[in-house]
Protein backbone atom coordinates (compact mmCIF):
# COMPACT_ATOMS: atom_id res chain seq x y z
CA UNK A 1 0.00 0.00 0.00
CA UNK A 2 1.41 3.50 -1.24
CA UNK A 3 0.13 6.05 1.75
CA UNK A 4 0.25 9.89 -0.36
CA UNK A 5 -1.94 11.54 2.56
CA UNK A 6 -0.37 11.69 6.24
CA UNK A 7 -0.39 13.54 9.20
CA UNK A 8 0.15 17.00 9.74
CA UNK A 9 3.06 17.71 12.42
CA UNK A 10 0.95 19.52 14.38
CA UNK A 11 -1.50 16.45 14.82
CA UNK A 12 1.68 13.85 15.58
CA UNK A 13 3.09 17.00 18.02
CA UNK A 14 -0.10 16.82 20.22
CA UNK A 15 -0.72 12.95 19.99
CA UNK A 16 3.09 12.63 21.55
CA UNK A 17 1.97 15.38 23.85
CA UNK A 18 -0.79 13.40 24.97
CA UNK A 19 -2.90 16.29 24.31
CA UNK A 20 -5.20 15.07 21.51
CA UNK A 21 -8.85 14.10 22.19
CA UNK A 22 -9.59 10.23 22.49
CA UNK A 23 -11.29 10.65 19.07
CA UNK A 24 -8.67 11.89 17.16
CA UNK A 25 -6.07 9.79 18.93
CA UNK A 26 -7.95 6.39 17.84
CA UNK A 27 -7.57 7.66 14.34
CA UNK A 28 -3.89 9.30 14.34
CA UNK A 29 -3.25 5.45 16.18
CA UNK A 30 -5.20 3.58 12.88
CA UNK A 31 -3.41 5.51 10.15
CA UNK A 32 -0.05 5.39 12.78
CA UNK A 33 -0.74 1.45 12.37
CA UNK A 34 0.01 1.14 8.50
CA UNK A 35 2.07 4.05 7.90
CA UNK A 36 5.81 3.44 8.98
CA UNK A 37 6.47 7.31 8.00
CA UNK A 38 4.49 8.70 10.04
CA UNK A 39 5.29 6.16 12.69
CA UNK A 40 9.15 7.20 12.37
CA UNK A 41 7.57 10.83 12.28
CA UNK A 42 5.78 10.43 15.38
CA UNK A 43 8.86 8.94 17.11
CA UNK A 44 10.74 12.10 16.41
CA UNK A 45 8.29 14.03 18.17
CA UNK A 46 8.18 11.55 21.36
CA UNK A 47 12.19 11.94 21.13
CA UNK A 48 11.43 16.06 21.41
CA UNK A 49 9.58 14.92 24.78
CA UNK A 50 12.59 12.67 26.16
CA UNK A 51 14.70 15.51 25.74
CA UNK A 52 12.05 18.18 28.05
CA UNK A 53 11.86 15.16 30.04
CA UNK A 54 15.36 14.86 30.56
CA UNK A 55 15.86 18.66 31.12
CA UNK A 56 12.89 19.21 33.07
CA UNK A 57 13.60 20.20 36.76
CA UNK A 58 14.17 16.83 38.77
CA UNK A 59 12.00 16.38 42.16
CA UNK A 60 13.76 14.74 44.97
CA UNK A 61 12.08 10.95 45.95
CA UNK A 62 10.59 10.28 48.95
CA UNK A 63 13.61 8.66 51.06
CA UNK A 64 13.11 4.35 50.59
CA UNK A 65 11.73 5.06 47.04
CA UNK A 66 14.05 2.71 45.30
CA UNK A 67 13.34 0.00 47.88
CA UNK A 68 9.56 0.77 47.68
CA UNK A 69 9.63 0.41 43.74
CA UNK A 70 11.84 -3.20 44.15
CA UNK A 71 8.88 -4.43 46.48
CA UNK A 72 6.16 -3.46 43.66
CA UNK A 73 8.54 -5.08 40.95
CA UNK A 74 8.67 -8.29 43.24
CA UNK A 75 5.05 -8.61 44.28
CA UNK A 76 4.06 -8.05 40.27
CA UNK A 77 6.17 -10.60 39.28
CA UNK A 78 4.67 -12.97 42.17
CA UNK A 79 1.37 -11.93 40.10
CA UNK A 80 2.62 -13.21 37.19
CA UNK A 81 2.51 -9.68 35.37
CA UNK A 82 6.19 -10.24 34.07
CA UNK A 83 6.85 -9.64 30.59
CA UNK A 84 5.54 -12.53 27.85
CA UNK A 85 8.40 -12.56 25.99
CA UNK A 86 7.75 -13.88 22.80
CA UNK A 87 6.02 -11.47 20.18
CA UNK A 88 2.14 -11.16 20.18
CA UNK A 89 1.01 -13.29 17.08
CA UNK A 90 0.74 -10.99 13.56
CA UNK A 91 -2.83 -10.29 12.85
CA UNK A 92 -4.43 -10.25 9.71
CA UNK A 93 -8.05 -8.46 9.06
CA UNK A 94 -8.68 -4.93 7.58
CA UNK A 95 -8.46 -3.09 11.12
CA UNK A 96 -5.34 -2.01 12.53
CA UNK A 97 -5.79 -3.69 16.48
CA UNK A 98 -6.15 -0.03 18.40
CA UNK A 99 -9.63 -0.05 16.06
CA UNK A 100 -10.56 -3.43 16.93
CA UNK A 101 -10.39 -2.74 20.34
CA UNK A 102 -13.37 -0.02 19.93
CA UNK A 103 -14.91 -2.25 17.97
CA UNK A 104 -15.14 -5.85 19.11
CA UNK A 105 -13.48 -7.17 16.21
CA UNK A 106 -12.88 -6.86 12.57
CA UNK A 107 -15.16 -5.58 9.82
CA UNK A 108 -17.38 -8.72 10.29
CA UNK A 109 -18.24 -7.11 13.93
CA UNK A 110 -19.13 -3.70 12.90
CA UNK A 111 -23.16 -2.92 13.50
CA UNK A 112 -23.92 -0.97 10.78
CA UNK A 113 -26.70 1.96 10.52
CA UNK A 114 -28.10 3.00 7.69
CA UNK A 115 -27.96 6.31 7.26
CA UNK A 116 -29.61 7.42 3.69
CA UNK A 117 -28.47 7.23 0.31
CA UNK A 118 -27.10 3.40 0.61
CA UNK A 119 -24.51 5.08 3.06
CA UNK A 120 -23.83 3.45 6.74
CA UNK A 121 -21.75 4.04 9.59
CA UNK A 122 -21.18 3.16 12.92
CA UNK A 123 -20.90 5.56 15.95
CA UNK A 124 -17.44 4.25 18.25
CA UNK A 125 -17.83 5.11 22.08
CA UNK A 126 -15.17 8.01 23.18
CA UNK A 127 -14.92 9.79 26.01
CA UNK A 128 -14.45 13.62 25.88
CA UNK A 129 -14.55 16.07 22.69
CA UNK A 130 -15.24 14.98 19.59
CA UNK A 131 -16.81 11.69 18.07
CA UNK A 132 -15.52 9.13 15.78
CA UNK A 133 -16.89 6.86 13.32
CA UNK A 134 -16.98 4.49 10.52
CA UNK A 135 -18.42 5.35 7.39
CA UNK A 136 -19.50 2.60 4.71
CA UNK A 137 -20.16 4.52 1.10
CA UNK A 138 -20.78 2.39 -1.69
CA UNK A 139 -18.68 3.11 -5.18
CA UNK A 140 -20.63 6.27 -6.96
CA UNK A 141 -22.09 7.63 -3.91
CA UNK A 142 -21.03 10.79 -2.61
CA UNK A 143 -20.66 11.39 1.31
CA UNK A 144 -23.05 14.42 2.01
CA UNK A 145 -21.86 17.17 1.23
CA UNK A 146 -20.80 19.47 4.00
CA UNK A 147 -18.29 22.02 5.37
CA UNK A 148 -16.29 22.13 8.52
CA UNK A 149 -16.19 23.62 11.60
CA UNK A 150 -12.92 22.80 13.82
CA UNK A 151 -11.24 19.37 12.43
CA UNK A 152 -12.08 16.76 10.77
CA UNK A 153 -10.06 13.49 9.93
CA UNK A 154 -10.81 10.58 7.63
CA UNK A 155 -8.83 7.80 7.39
CA UNK A 156 -9.35 5.12 4.32
CA UNK A 157 -9.09 1.63 5.36
CA UNK A 158 -10.93 0.03 1.73
CA UNK A 159 -11.33 1.54 -1.27
CA UNK A 160 -11.50 5.26 -2.71
CA UNK A 161 -12.49 8.62 -2.12
CA UNK A 162 -11.94 11.42 -4.81
CA UNK A 163 -12.71 14.72 -2.73
CA UNK A 164 -13.00 16.47 -6.22
CA UNK A 165 -9.08 17.56 -6.30
CA UNK A 166 -7.04 14.72 -4.75
CA UNK A 167 -7.51 10.37 -4.08
CA UNK A 168 -7.40 9.01 -1.16
CA UNK A 169 -6.65 5.38 -1.15
CA UNK A 170 -6.39 2.50 1.43
CA UNK A 171 -3.85 4.08 4.31
CA UNK A 172 -4.45 7.76 3.21
CA UNK A 173 -5.70 10.53 5.61
CA UNK A 174 -7.36 13.43 4.85
CA UNK A 175 -6.78 16.38 7.37
CA UNK A 176 -9.59 18.86 6.91
CA UNK A 177 -10.63 21.99 9.22
CA UNK A 178 -12.77 25.32 8.33
CA UNK A 179 -10.96 26.07 5.26
CA UNK A 180 -11.62 22.56 3.09
CA UNK A 181 -14.74 22.63 0.72
CA UNK A 182 -15.09 19.28 -0.74
CA UNK A 183 -17.54 16.52 -1.81
CA UNK A 184 -16.16 13.24 -1.06
CA UNK A 185 -17.19 10.13 -3.80
CA UNK A 186 -16.74 6.77 -3.18
CA UNK A 187 -14.94 5.61 -6.23
CA UNK A 188 -15.67 2.19 -8.22
CA UNK A 189 -14.97 -0.93 -6.74
CA UNK A 190 -15.35 -1.90 -3.13
CA UNK A 191 -17.42 -0.12 -0.49
CA UNK A 192 -14.72 2.84 0.72
CA UNK A 193 -14.50 1.76 4.24
CA UNK A 194 -13.18 5.13 6.63
CA UNK A 195 -13.20 5.78 10.26
CA UNK A 196 -13.56 9.46 10.36
CA UNK A 197 -13.22 12.11 13.55
CA UNK A 198 -14.91 15.30 14.11
CA UNK A 199 -15.14 17.69 17.36
CA UNK A 200 -17.57 19.76 15.75
CA UNK A 201 -21.14 18.64 14.26
CA UNK A 202 -20.84 18.42 10.57
CA UNK A 203 -22.90 21.60 8.87
CA UNK A 204 -24.63 19.90 5.81
CA UNK A 205 -25.68 22.24 2.88
CA UNK A 206 -28.17 19.45 0.84
CA UNK A 207 -31.53 19.30 2.13
CA UNK A 208 -32.10 15.68 2.26
CA UNK A 209 -29.12 15.22 4.63
CA UNK A 210 -30.03 18.19 6.93
CA UNK A 211 -33.27 16.20 7.45
CA UNK A 212 -30.82 12.83 8.19
CA UNK A 213 -28.64 14.60 10.41
CA UNK A 214 -30.65 14.06 13.73
CA UNK A 215 -30.72 10.23 13.28
CA UNK A 216 -26.39 10.58 11.88
CA UNK A 217 -25.77 12.11 15.62
CA UNK A 218 -23.17 14.29 14.46
CA UNK B 1 29.93 20.33 20.69
CA UNK B 2 30.32 17.51 23.01
CA UNK B 3 29.42 17.54 26.24
CA UNK B 4 29.47 13.43 26.90
CA UNK B 5 25.81 13.21 26.28
CA UNK B 6 26.31 10.67 24.25
CA UNK B 7 27.96 8.13 25.92
CA UNK B 8 25.86 9.13 28.91
CA UNK B 9 22.51 7.86 26.39
CA UNK B 10 24.57 4.69 25.72
CA UNK B 11 25.22 4.25 29.06
CA UNK B 12 21.29 4.44 30.41
CA UNK B 13 20.74 1.50 27.06
CA UNK B 14 23.54 -0.36 28.75
CA UNK B 15 21.74 -0.37 31.65
CA UNK B 16 17.90 -1.42 30.05
CA UNK B 17 19.51 -4.07 28.42
CA UNK B 18 21.29 -5.31 31.82
CA UNK B 19 17.96 -5.15 33.90
CA UNK B 20 16.24 -7.07 30.66
CA UNK B 21 19.18 -10.00 30.35
CA UNK B 22 19.88 -10.04 33.98
CA UNK B 23 17.48 -8.55 36.01
CA UNK B 24 20.25 -6.14 37.52
CA UNK B 25 19.48 -4.29 40.34
CA UNK B 26 22.41 -2.44 40.45
CA UNK B 27 21.73 -1.02 36.87
CA UNK B 28 18.22 -0.45 37.54
CA UNK B 29 19.13 1.52 40.78
CA UNK B 30 21.35 3.82 38.26
CA UNK B 31 18.23 4.29 36.00
CA UNK B 32 16.20 5.04 39.14
CA UNK B 33 18.46 7.74 40.42
CA UNK B 34 18.73 9.43 37.42
CA UNK B 35 15.11 8.94 35.74
CA UNK B 36 12.15 8.71 38.71
CA UNK B 37 13.35 12.47 40.15
CA UNK B 38 12.90 13.76 36.64
CA UNK B 39 9.30 11.99 35.98
CA UNK B 40 8.49 13.23 39.10
CA UNK B 41 9.15 16.81 38.62
CA UNK B 42 7.81 16.39 34.70
CA UNK B 43 4.11 15.06 36.40
CA UNK B 44 4.45 17.52 38.78
CA UNK B 45 5.36 20.36 36.57
CA UNK B 46 2.03 18.82 33.95
CA UNK B 47 0.03 19.76 37.59
CA UNK B 48 -0.13 16.30 39.71
CA UNK B 49 0.33 16.95 43.76
CA UNK B 50 3.80 15.83 44.89
CA UNK B 51 2.10 12.10 46.49
CA UNK B 52 0.37 11.91 42.97
CA UNK B 53 3.85 12.25 41.60
CA UNK B 54 6.11 10.21 43.87
CA UNK B 55 3.35 7.18 43.04
CA UNK B 56 3.57 7.79 39.37
CA UNK B 57 7.39 8.24 38.81
CA UNK B 58 7.60 4.87 40.96
CA UNK B 59 4.93 3.01 39.02
CA UNK B 60 6.44 4.28 35.93
CA UNK B 61 10.09 2.75 37.08
CA UNK B 62 8.46 -0.70 37.88
CA UNK B 63 7.10 -0.70 34.04
CA UNK B 64 10.39 0.14 32.84
CA UNK B 65 11.64 -3.20 34.73
CA UNK B 66 9.16 -4.74 33.69
CA UNK B 67 9.11 -3.83 29.75
CA UNK B 68 12.89 -3.71 29.44
CA UNK B 69 12.15 -6.18 26.63
CA UNK B 70 10.14 -4.10 24.67
CA UNK B 71 12.55 -1.10 24.63
CA UNK B 72 14.17 -1.23 21.03
CA UNK B 73 17.55 1.28 21.31
CA UNK B 74 17.33 1.71 17.28
CA UNK B 75 14.38 3.55 17.76
CA UNK B 76 14.61 5.89 20.60
CA UNK B 77 16.91 6.46 23.48
CA UNK B 78 15.75 5.87 27.08
CA UNK B 79 14.88 9.31 28.01
CA UNK B 80 12.06 8.78 25.00
CA UNK B 81 10.71 5.49 26.28
CA UNK B 82 10.77 6.53 29.53
CA UNK B 83 8.72 9.91 28.42
CA UNK B 84 6.11 7.74 26.69
CA UNK B 85 5.80 5.63 29.43
CA UNK B 86 5.34 8.80 32.20
CA UNK B 87 2.84 10.50 29.05
CA UNK B 88 0.58 7.15 29.19
CA UNK B 89 0.46 6.96 32.70
CA UNK B 90 -0.53 11.07 32.98
CA UNK B 91 -3.21 10.45 30.47
CA UNK B 92 -4.18 7.13 32.06
CA UNK B 93 -4.30 7.68 35.85
CA UNK B 94 -4.05 11.82 36.45
CA UNK B 95 -6.26 12.56 33.14
CA UNK B 96 -8.60 9.61 33.92
CA UNK B 97 -8.89 8.93 29.69
CA UNK B 98 -7.90 6.57 27.06
CA UNK B 99 -5.10 6.49 24.90
CA UNK B 100 -5.62 4.43 21.71
CA UNK B 101 -1.92 3.63 20.42
CA UNK B 102 -0.47 2.06 16.98
CA UNK B 103 -0.35 -1.35 16.59
CA UNK B 104 2.63 -2.93 17.65
CA UNK B 105 5.54 -3.88 15.69
CA UNK B 106 5.75 -7.32 17.43
CA UNK B 107 9.03 -6.71 18.37
CA UNK B 108 10.66 -9.63 19.77
CA UNK B 109 14.54 -11.12 21.22
CA UNK B 110 14.56 -13.27 17.62
CA UNK B 111 14.98 -9.64 15.63
CA UNK B 112 17.93 -8.04 17.74
CA UNK B 113 18.53 -4.19 16.61
CA UNK B 114 22.08 -3.39 14.91
CA UNK B 115 24.46 -1.67 17.12
CA UNK B 116 25.22 0.62 14.54
CA UNK B 117 21.67 2.14 14.01
CA UNK B 118 21.67 1.74 18.16
CA UNK B 119 24.69 3.74 18.41
CA UNK B 120 23.06 6.70 15.73
CA UNK B 121 19.95 7.05 17.06
CA UNK B 122 21.61 7.72 20.77
CA UNK B 123 23.93 10.44 19.23
CA UNK B 124 21.03 11.74 17.27
CA UNK B 125 19.04 11.61 20.32
CA UNK B 126 21.86 13.60 22.51
CA UNK B 127 22.33 15.83 19.59
CA UNK B 128 18.28 16.51 19.72
CA UNK B 129 18.71 17.49 23.39
CA UNK B 130 21.63 20.23 22.59
CA UNK B 131 19.69 21.49 20.19
CA UNK B 132 16.52 21.71 22.94
CA UNK B 133 18.55 23.28 25.20
CA UNK B 134 20.32 26.12 22.87
CA UNK B 135 16.66 27.62 21.65
CA UNK B 136 15.92 30.88 22.56
CA UNK B 137 14.31 30.58 25.84
CA UNK B 138 10.47 31.78 24.52
CA UNK B 139 10.71 28.73 21.99
CA UNK B 140 12.21 26.44 24.32
CA UNK B 141 9.21 27.55 26.60
CA UNK B 142 6.54 26.47 24.05
CA UNK B 143 7.85 23.21 23.61
CA UNK B 144 7.88 22.36 27.04
CA UNK B 145 4.49 24.11 27.75
CA UNK B 146 3.35 21.22 25.23
CA UNK B 147 4.93 18.44 26.41
CA UNK B 148 3.52 19.33 29.94
CA UNK B 149 0.50 19.43 28.81
CA UNK B 150 -0.29 23.10 29.20
CA UNK B 151 -1.46 23.68 25.74
CA UNK B 152 -4.80 22.07 23.99
CA UNK B 153 -3.84 20.41 20.77
CA UNK B 154 -4.78 23.32 18.58
CA UNK B 155 -2.59 25.68 20.51
CA UNK B 156 -0.13 23.57 19.47
CA UNK B 157 2.51 24.76 17.07
CA UNK B 158 4.39 22.25 14.97
CA UNK B 159 6.70 24.56 14.00
CA UNK B 160 9.48 23.36 16.67
CA UNK B 161 12.74 24.72 15.33
CA UNK B 162 14.40 21.64 16.10
CA UNK B 163 16.14 19.24 13.73
CA UNK B 164 13.78 16.62 13.65
CA UNK B 165 14.68 15.20 9.94
CA UNK B 166 17.34 13.43 10.77
CA UNK B 167 16.52 11.14 13.58
CA UNK B 168 13.37 10.49 11.58
CA UNK B 169 15.18 9.18 9.18
CA UNK B 170 17.50 7.11 11.46
CA UNK B 171 14.10 5.78 12.89
CA UNK B 172 12.82 5.26 9.44
CA UNK B 173 15.63 2.80 8.48
CA UNK B 174 15.61 1.07 11.62
CA UNK B 175 11.55 0.80 10.84
CA UNK B 176 13.17 -0.20 7.61
CA UNK B 177 14.72 -2.70 8.64
CA UNK B 178 13.02 -4.46 11.09
CA UNK B 179 9.54 -4.84 8.54
CA UNK B 180 12.44 -6.79 6.16
CA UNK B 181 13.18 -8.81 9.03
CA UNK B 182 9.95 -9.80 10.39
CA UNK B 183 8.39 -10.90 6.07
CA UNK B 184 11.84 -12.47 6.06
CA UNK B 185 10.49 -14.24 9.18
CA UNK B 186 6.83 -14.86 8.17
CA UNK B 187 7.43 -14.93 4.22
Amino acid sequence: MTIRHHLTDQLLMAYSAGELPEAFSLVVATHISRCDECRARLASFDAVGGAVLTQCDAAPMASGSLAATMAMIRSRAIEGVGPPRERPAPVSGLFPAPLRDYVGGDLDRVQWRAVGGGVRQAILRTEGPGSVRLLRIPAGVAVPDHGHRGLELTQVLQGAFHDGEDRFGPGDIDVADESTHHTPVAEDGPDCICLAATDAPLRFRSLLPRIAQPFLRI
Amino acid sequence: MADGSESREQEWADCVARVRDLRDEAAFASLFDHFAPRIKGFLMRSGADAATAEECAQDVMATVWHKAHLFDPARASVATWVFTIARNRRIDTIRRQRRPEPEDLGWGPEAEPDQADALALQQESARLGRALAALPDKQRTLIERAYFGDLSHSEIAAETGLPLGTIKSRIRLALDRLRHAMSQERP
